[in-house]
């Protein structure tokens, strides 16, 4: 444990999981306050704009922080991994430059024009402010999968001689065949995070029967767009990063799926427990052949197991990364099932008479956080042991310099701080969750003559 | 090319320091200007909209710097790793005060994340001007080009030194008081009223104690690090950064006299480029001097990334400044005038 290569891992596994619970929110509502925006734009009723501006404050809110965790996330390539930052530098250092100058500008620019500026917009500069935030928090969640991608699946690079690689070829690594599959996916995710948030808060809203006119409409619109992420998060962007990882990391999947012998006609694993010390599945439960069509398209395919590769190879946490992968296979395909009921009760119009469904829908907004981190687990722990897929170890990326005591100091500051974050942000969204959009209306309703007085 | 990167990334760091410096500032006088939680409001909506968008500045730079140069980024931030992930948590410190404060309509709630901007901005302007002062001092580097500094040792600038000594406190105070006058400048062109009053006298007398710390901190300078001259001997022009220095310093002065609150404010934005540029004239071609011995300084030559990635980088550099210089300036069209308390926001 108190290790410099320990306690740097921990900080960084730390502090991204922590700060990625805020952009996969805001990345997942920012289309869906363009989608409000355009339908105020589109049928002029108040309430689109209303519902717009309410979802802008929640927006608003988890955006400062993801903001605020987002900047360690930056500092940290130097302060913790100045060897990999070395390295790498001459590479990753333009996806990492793009994202600020192309992204960050963007986004900070037209979100205080959002926020702040909607009488000084008007209608359509107000509506064009919330699309160029959207493309903005996109364009910086683009920059930041190539940038992991390419130290997933290297390319576009040349040795030098002082051991750290170079870029030999710009579009090579913006055009990363693991970067487009892995942002597809990636973004799907988010959109079902930002979805599953609506839906809640709706299906809240329609239970506790306050706002229920907004809860309706938050529980259609949210519904609606996260049947269709969830299916897009398995068909075809999820199978997708599966035939990826079964090319370019065999022993990954092998890990992934705890198949510790190769095996032709190789079965899927439903639930089950590794046993690391036996090399076999305890408790297993499984779909013969499976395995082997998903991966390779054939029955009796042969897929290598753990034994195929040298050990030193090998994942150096299996079992945390067989069990986030079967955490967010199983959560994904819920998702769908949940959202496919719901979707046909709208349709048959019982939907909002039919409270277990609601309750359901109330309750699984952490669902998705919980996949989304899985899923990103599962990349990045089914990556090692290498920093740089075949090119870096881990244990070369840290920095030099910088103690386990020091890394410690920094790591519990974090904690510290990040859990003083976690009591704010929960208790400003119940504050707002509280007042609801109908507060908005009212307060419009009030300010409006107060303005009028003042002009 | 190298050159062109460095003067590219100078200028990033020189854009983050006059944007985010007058924010900074702005946080560091904001309860001093504001006697009442109403006039601590004003001095938020002066900033409010564009605070975000000017620390945006300081990660374009970082990763500017990174894409550029990543050996100078990687030892530079592992060995400054005390201080900067102190940065760190003061920036999120002050992220929470500016945007949280408005969210609950309480007294206590209000002081307390007045409290928490201020201080964070006033600690934020000292480890900004601490740090400069370490680079212009020189870090301990080896042969590996990696270093690590404690906090403090001695509080002497020799070759063991630490993050703090008497050199770099100084630089701190010159920052704070730089920006803190940059703020009050800033936030009296964007406020009426008592707190206009109150920014005015301290931008004046803030700008005749910049005056004494100029002339301090450059004689602390030589003394620290004589060859600091060296360039200036050899280019005779680059004499224009410490005489701009000077003009817009005595131009700040002038217009603060004279009550004209625009000028003034662009009169100490032309004093930190002047100083800021200075320091990078004098640095050049080193980015970050070691204090051991001058054979391990980190220039443009040893620390540079490859020639095809700076080209290409050129280009997108290129198309996405221009692409921000149109989004600041149609930012801050939107929001120009001085600030009214009514309405959204803050």
């Amino acid at each position: 444990m108190d290790d410099a290569l320990t306690v740097h891992r921990l900080h960084f596994a730390f502090t991204v999981t922590y700060h990625y619970l805020f952009p996969q929110l805001t990345m997942g509502l920012a289309p869906l306050i363009v989608i409000f925006k355009s339908l105020y734009l589109w049928k002029g009723e108040e309430r689109f704009n209303i519902a717009a501006r309410f979802w802008a404050k929640i927006f608003a809110v988890s955006f400062l922080f993801g903001v605020i965790t987002g900047i360690p996330m930056e500092f940290q390539f130097g302060t913790n991994w100045a060897a990999f930052a070395r390295f790498a530098g001459g590479v990753i250092g333009q996806t990492l430059a793009m994202e600020g100058v192309f992204a960050f500008f963007l986004e900070s620019a037209f979100l205080g024009l959002f926020l702040y500026g909607e009488k000084r917009l008007g209608k359509k500069g107000h509506w064009f402010a919330a699309l160029m935030v959207f493309v903005g928090s996109w364009l910086s969640g683009f920059f930041i999968i190539a940038t992991d991608a390419w130290m997933q699946h290297p390319v576009g690079y040349t040795l030098m001689p002082d051991g750290s690689v170079m870029l030999q070829s710009f579009w090579a690594l913006i055009s990363n065949p693991w970067a487009w599959r892995q942002y597809c996916h990636n973004m799907g995710g988010a959109v079902v995070t930002g979805s599953f948030a609506m839906a809640s808060l709706g299906a809240f809203y329609v239970l506790t029967k306050a706002q229920a006119e907004y809860g309706k409409l938050f529980v259609r619109v949210g519904i609606t767009v996260a049947l269709i992420a969830s299916c897009w998060q398995m068909f075809p962007t999820g199978d997708w990063q599966g035939k990826m990882v079964a090319l370019h990391q065999p022993v990954t999947l092998a890990a992934m799926e705890g198949l510790f012998h190769s095996d032709e006609g190789a079965p899927m694993v439903l639930i089950g427990q590794p046993n690391l010390e036996t090399q076999t599945l305890d408790n297993s439960i499984e779909v013969p052949y499976v395995l082997s069509i998903l991966s390779y398209k054939r029955w009796n395919a042969e897929v290598k197991g753990l034994d195929a590769f040298p050990k030193e190879n090998w994942p150096d946490n299996i079992a945390l990364l067989y069990y986030s992968y079967h955490i967010m296979v199983g959560l994904g395909t819920l998702f769908s099932a949940i959202m496919a009921l719901a979707v046909f009760l709208l349709w048959r119009k019982k939907l909002f008479t039919t409270a277990p469904v609601l309750w359901v829908l109330m309750l699984a907004f952490p669902m998705p956080f919980i996949a989304n981190t899985a899923g990103w687990i599962s990349a990045e722990v089914g990556r090692q042991p290498w920093l740089v897929y075949n090119l870096m170890r881990t244990e070369h990326g840290i920095s030099p310099m910088v103690s386990s005591g020091n890394g410690m100091f920094t790591l519990l500051g974090f904690m510290g701080m990040y859990t003083v974050l976690s009591i704010l942000f929960l208790f400003i969204m119940w504050r707002e969750i509280e007042h609801g959009p109908a507060y908005l209306d009212s307060l419009d309703a009030e300010l409006a003559p107060a303005a009028g007085a003042v002009n | 090319m190298e050159t062109l990167w460095f003067v590219l990334v100078a200028f990033m760091l020189t854009a983050y320091v006059v944007l985010d410096g007058f924010d900074l500032g702005a946080g560091a006088i904001h309860y001093v200007v504001g006697r009442t939680s109403q006039e601590r409001r004003s001095v938020l909506r002066a900033i409010g909209p564009v605070w975000d968008g000017n620390e945006v500045w300081l990660l374009a730079a970082g990763g500017a710097l990174y894409f550029a140069f990543p050996v100078v980024y990687s030892s530079s931030f592992s060995g400054f790793y005390l201080p900067l992930m102190m940065v760190l948590w003061l920036i999120m410190l002050r992220g929470l005060g500016v945007e949280l404060r408005a969210h609950i309509d309480n007294d206590l709630w209000r002081t307390a994340w007045d409290v928490v901007f201020s201080g964070a901005s006033v600690l934020l302007a000292i480890f900004l001007g601490a740090a400069l002062g370490n680079v212009v001092r020189g870090v301990p580097l080896d042969a590996s080009g990696y270093f690590f500094e404690p906090l403090w040792t001695t509080f002497r600038p020799e070759a063991n030194a630490g993050i703090l000594d008497w050199y770099t406190v100084l630089a701190g105070v010159v920052a704070l008081v730089t920006l803190a006058t940059h703020g009050a400048n800033y936030v009296a062109v964007k406020t009426d009223g008592a707190v206009n009053e109150r920014c005015r006298h301290i931008a004046k007398f803030g700008a005749m104690t910049l005056v004494v710390l100029t002339a301090a901190s450059l004689a602390a300078t030589v003394f620290v690090r004589p060859t600091i001259l060296d360039n200036f001997r050899a280019h005779a022009w680059g004499a224009v950064f410490p005489l701009a220095a000077v003009v817009s310093l005595g131009a700040m002065i002038l217009f603060r006299i004279r009550v004209n609150d625009v000028n003034a404010f662009v009169a100490s934005a032309g004093y930190i480029i002047s100083m800021l540029g200075g320091a990078a004239f004098a640095l050049f071609p080193v980015l970050l001097p070691a204090s051991t011995s001058a054979e391990y300084d980190l220039t443009i030559h040893n620390s540079a990334t490859g020639p095809y990635a700076m080209s290409v980088g050129i280009v997108w550099w290129t198309i996405g400044m221009t692409l921000a210089a149109c989004y600041f300036v149609f930012l801050y069209r939107s929001f120009r005038g001085k600030v009214t308390l009514d309405g959204e926001g803050y």
